[in-house]
Order: C-alpha cells, then sequence, then structure tokens
C-alpha cells in the first residue's frame, strides 16, 4: 500500500530541526534567527546561569559536514578571543553540538551596520562619519599588531553602537600569522577586496590588504549623501586603494593619521596641493585666529579715521 | 541517448532503495557514459517528478489526468531529445530551467491541442528554450507548490534513504524513534501531538538520555542524505549551497 505523502506540517519541522542547533547540552536558550552569512548563521541565545543573553553563531547546516568549514568557524573564534579590545566583540565559549557543528558565543551588541546607519541618515558631517572611521582604523590596526589580517572589511561588517562605539565583525576570513593555514581559496567581498586577494595570491597578504578595504569603506562614507569628495580625501582614498600594495600606506595607522589631519584642517601626506588649496585650507583652519586679527583691523581702522585727534 | 521510458516515482522506489551519494546527475547526462547518463536521468525525474505534476495542475488548472499525462509526456519528450543536456550551469539554477522549459511544453502541448480540435496539422511540440534566466511571469502559488514539492521530494527520498540505511546496520530503534517524533504529524503523535522524549523512552526501554541522542544522531544523518541527494541534482558548488540554504530555511513549527 503506498505510504502518503509527507504533510506540510513534517516537513516544516524537518526543516527546523535541522538547522536548529540543540543547545541542551550548553544549558541556553535559542532564540530567533539575527542573521546569516556565507559561514555562519547568528542566533540570539539566553544563559539562564548568567542571567544574559547573548549572540550565538553556528556553522550553516550546508556545511555541516565540511571539515573545512568547522575549522573556520573555530578558528574565528580562536581568533576573537586573542583580540581583546574595544572594538572588538569578546567571545564567551566555544562548543560542539551534537550534530557535530561548531559554535560559539558572544556577547551580543546593540546596534546597526554601518551601510545602514550611513542610509538612515545620508546628511550627517563628513567629520562625524570619518571620525567613526578612525575608530574602525583603530580597531583593525590593534589587529594588525596582534598579527591578524581581517580581509572582509565592509561597511555590513561594521556596526555602530547607541554611543557612538563602532564594532569590526565577521573575523571569519581572518588570517592570523603563523597559524600555518594559507588563506588561498578564501573569499572577500567585491569592490572592497583589494586585487591581490581577489587573485588568490597568498603570499601578498598582509595588512596593507585591510588598507585597501579600508580605503574602500572610506570611499563609500564619504560618498554618503551624494556630497562632493574633497580632494585631499580623495587623494587618502586613491592611495590607501592603490592597484599596487606597495604604493598603499604601509600601516592602517598611517591611514587613519591621514584622515585625522584632514579633520584637523592639516596637510595629508597622500595629497600634492596646489597654492590656492594650501591657501583656502590654511584660512579655514585658522579662520577663529584671521577673525580676531580682522575685527582688530577694522577697529583700529574705525579708531583711525573716525575719532578726532 | 536512447529513449528511455519516464516512470513516475512509486513510494516503494522513493522510500526503499536510495542510491548511494553520487557526483552531480546534472554532470551524469552530460557525459558520454550511457549507463551514468541513464542513471543521473533517473535521479532527476525521481526528484522533479511530483513538483512537475504539482506545478502544471496548479498553473496550467490541469485536472489530475490530463495532468499525469503531460508530466509523463514532458518526462519522455525531455528525454527523447536530451533536453536535460542543454543546461548550462552558471546560467541559471536547475530548477529555473526546468520550469521554464515545462512552460514551453505545455504551451505548445496546449496550442496543439486546440489545432487537433479545430482539425489542424500535425502535432509538433519544442522543449526548445531561450534560456533558463527567462522570466515566467506566473503566479507566486504555482512557483510555490512547485518548491513546496521539490522539498517533499528529497525529502521523501532522504527518509527512504535513512530507513534503508538504518536497517541495513541494525539501527530500527533509532528509526523507529525519528519516525514517532519527527515524522509523525498533529494527532497522530510526534512532537504535535504532545510527545515527550520521555514517554518515547518509556515505550522503548531506553532513557531520555538515549533518547535524545539517538534522535541527535537520526536528524544528522538524515540531514547529511538530503544534502548528498542536493548535491546530486545541483551543478556547481554555488548551486548547491544558494539551494540548501532555501531548503532549510524555514520558520519554527508551532511545536518548536
Amino acid at each position: 500500500m503506498p505510504e502518503p505523502p509527507l504533510p506540510d506540517a513534517v516537513i516544516a519541522r524537518l526543516q527546523f530541526r535541522c538547522e536548529e542547533p540543540d543547545l541542551a547540552a550548553c544549558g541556553h536558550l535559542l532564540g530567533p534567527e539575527l542573521g546569516r552569512g556565507g559561514m555562519g548563521v547568528v542566533y540570539r541565545a539566553h544563559d539562564p546561569e548568567l542571567g544574559r543573553d547573548v549572540a550565538l553563531k553556528v556553522v550553516p547546516v550546508a556545511d555541516a559536514d565540511r571539515p573545512d568549514a568547522l575549522e573556520r568557524l573555530r578558528r574565528e573564534a580562536r581568533t576573537l578571543a586573542r583580540l581583546e579590545h574595544p572594538g572588538i566583540v569578546p567571545v564567551h565559549t566555544v562548543g560542539v553540538l551534537p550534530d557535530g557543528r561548531i559554535f560559539y558565543t558572544m556577547r551580543l551588541v546593540q546596534g546597526e551596520r554601518l551601510d545602514r546607519f550611513a542610509a538612515a541618515g545620508p546628511d550627517r558631517p563628513l567629520p562625524e562619519m570619518l571620525r567613526l572611521f578612525v575608530r574602525v582604523c583603530e580597531t583593525v590596526a590593534f589587529a594588525h599588531a596582534a598579527g591578524v589580517v581581517h580581509r572582509d572589511l565592509k561597511p555590513a561588517n561594521l556596526m555602530v553602537g547607541a554611543f557612538g562605539d563602532v564594532l569590526v565583525l565577521d573575523w571569519g576570513l581572518a588570517h592570523s600569522a603563523g597559524d600555518g593555514i594559507s588563506p588561498r581559496r578564501q573569499g572577500g567581498t567585491r569592490g572592497f577586496m583589494a586585487p591581490e586577494q581577489e587573485s588568490g595570491d597568498a603570499g601578498e597578504i598582509e595588512p596593507r590588504t585591510d588598507v585597501f578595504a579600508l580605503g574602500a569603506v572610506l570611499r563609500f562614507l564619504a560618498g554618503c549623501g551624494g556630497r562632493p569628495t574633497p580632494n585631499a580625501l580623495r587623494s587618502i582614498i586613491a592611495r590607501a586603494t592603490a592597484t599596487v600594495p606597495a604604493s598603499r600606506y604601509a600601516a592602517v595607522s598611517d591611514l587613519a593619521a591621514d584622515v585625522l589631519r584632514f579633520l584637523d584642517g592639516e596637510r595629508v601626506t597622500a595629497h600634492r596641493e596646489s597654492i590656492w588649496e594650501r591657501l583656502t585650507r590654511l584660512i579655514r583652519r585658522h579662520r577663529v585666529l584671521l577673525g580676531l586679527v580682522l575685527a582688530y583691523l577694522v577697529m583700529r581702522a574705525v579708531l583711525f579715521f573716525f575719532l578726532p585727534g | 541517448m536512447a529513449l528511455m521510458t519516464a516512470v513516475p516515482p512509486t513510494d516503494s522506489n522513493l522510500r526503499g532503495g536510495f542510491p548511494e551519494t553520487r557526483p552531480s546527475a546534472l554532470q551524469g547526462v552530460q557525459g558520454e557514459d550511457e549507463a551514468v547518463r541513464t542513471r543521473a536521468v533517473e535521479t532527476i525525474v525521481s526528484v522533479y517528478w511530483k513538483p512537475v505534476y504539482e506545478y502544471i495542475r496548479l498553473r496550467w488548472r490541469a485536472g489530475h489526468e490530463d495532468a499525469e499525462d503531460l508530466t509523463q509526456g514532458f518526462f519522455a519528450r525531455a528525454i527523447e531529445k536530451d533536453f536535460f543536456r542543454g543546461f548550462e550551469a552558471g546560467r541559471a539554477r536547475f530548477r529555473t530551467y526546468l520550469r521554464v522549459c515545462l512552460d514551453r511544453f505545455i504551451a505548445n502541448a496546449r496550442q496543439a491541442q486546440a489545432r487537433e480540435k479545430r482539425g489542424g496539422g500535425a502535432l509538433v511540440l519544442s522543449l526548445e528554450a531561450d534560456d533558463g534566466r527567462e522570466a515566467l511571469g506566473v503566479d507566486a502559488a504555482p512557483d510555490e507548490a512547485f518548491d513546496r514539492e521539490w522539498v517533499r521530494s528529497l525529502f521523501t527520498l532522504a527518509i527512504g534513504g535513512l530507513r534503508a540505511e538504518y536497517d541495513a546496520s541494525g539501527k530500527s530503534l533509532q528509526f523507529a524513534l525519528f519516525a514517532a517524533y519527527d515524522l509523525e504529524a498533529g494527532d497522530a503523535g510526534g512532537a504535535d501531538g504532545g510527545l515527550t522524549y520521555a514517554d518515547l523512552g518509556r515505550v522503548h526501554g531506553i532513557s531520555a538520555t538515549t533518547v535524545t541522542n539517538y534522535l541527535a544522531a537520526a536528524r544528522r544523518d538524515f540531514r547529511r542524505i538530503v544534502l548528498a541527494k542536493l548535491r546530486e541534482i545541483t551543478a556547481t558548488e554555488e548551486e548547491f549551497r544558494a539551494e540548501a540554504i532555501l531548503l532549510f530555511r524555514s520558520s519554527p513549527p508551532p511545536d518548536a
């Protein structure tokens, strides 16, 4: 006798059970899915022991049988654990689900992805956006000092917190110096990926790879709201995103320093100024002092011409 | 390629002998080995028979018998004309390609029927499609039905594979637990009917922890078999990953 077809309710249950992480062993309670990327699915989870919510990242079910995908998530957790910085989400625990998938829990961060943050406020002043960018640079520079190259920096992987704090997320593609694993064949995001990363040239992956991506992020932030990009900032972007790594800033801190110089109205190293540009920059930079001198001169002129004797 | 008869998958051949994991059937149909091609076509037909049938019923408002005949005709014609070989991986998903060609086939069949009624000329059916990217421009409901049946087909095949694998390795109890908890719907029992791991343990004389472990293993094996089957009917890694995400993405069921 033919068996009846699988009911829709059973299919829905099987779909859910196959993807849903079984957290019984680690004592957490599973919450809703928060996001999904190529390398992991992130859920909200509750730790009843400590009474707090956490974010839980797990290998997607499609990759459950791929040792490289499992190892990548484990490596990501280890990388994050090494990087204690206010701009990097701290990891709490790493574990293996009963179905063999690797997961880790981390602090649940509240905030908005930088691309959405920028889209929601296209009129935000450029200096505000640039100060956020400098904070991202500080975090990435810290990682570089620890020998870690992120390799997937883009607005979608940067989160702006409620108090202006900026977090660098998704370290799944990060390459740690000395971990013995070739970064070849691993992805990135077109538009933010350095040419050497796109071509899969493992030997060329170094901090300058992140400098390129940060240059692309800077281009994104500078162009938000359709405002024109000042020449000096355009030169900073051009140097950061140079095709040849040796032509880029040698370090992220150098890029950040140039952006700070731009913010302070100083001459940036990436830009050769014309006399007119230099003049307008100096006027803008010293406008308060110039205003005071001008006011003094006007006052002296008034006194000289209009007061008797 | 020799003409084969498109046979609708019966429950016995769906749930009984699940084929071992093989490389993509879509690559198999494009190869030169006759045996590999035959097996690849059988795989495609077994997965897509019911989705195609349901789609014809809804999209083309065909009755049961008419839909069965058209499904049979579509696969027979596809095999006869080596139509699966025309699929170009990377240009579209195979599911999309197949649906576009199916629409073309049915439209031609309907046109031919109308000509026959008017006493027109010879019946010419074509499976040729521009390519798999052509927009379907149809209601969402038939598409959803097609996708739903596609998932149902894959899951049915995987359950059959799991049962065969567990029977062969002496794990009938594990399959019985999986069937009772995950495959029974509503009032008949299962999670919807309020069944707990402890209840199952009492019935089978094992602890709730053992039930937990057995169910976790069965779900893991079920998933492995589903993914192996999915790999067979996708042409590229990208297509496989995209389809796997769709296959398992669902909102929580009421009992979750």
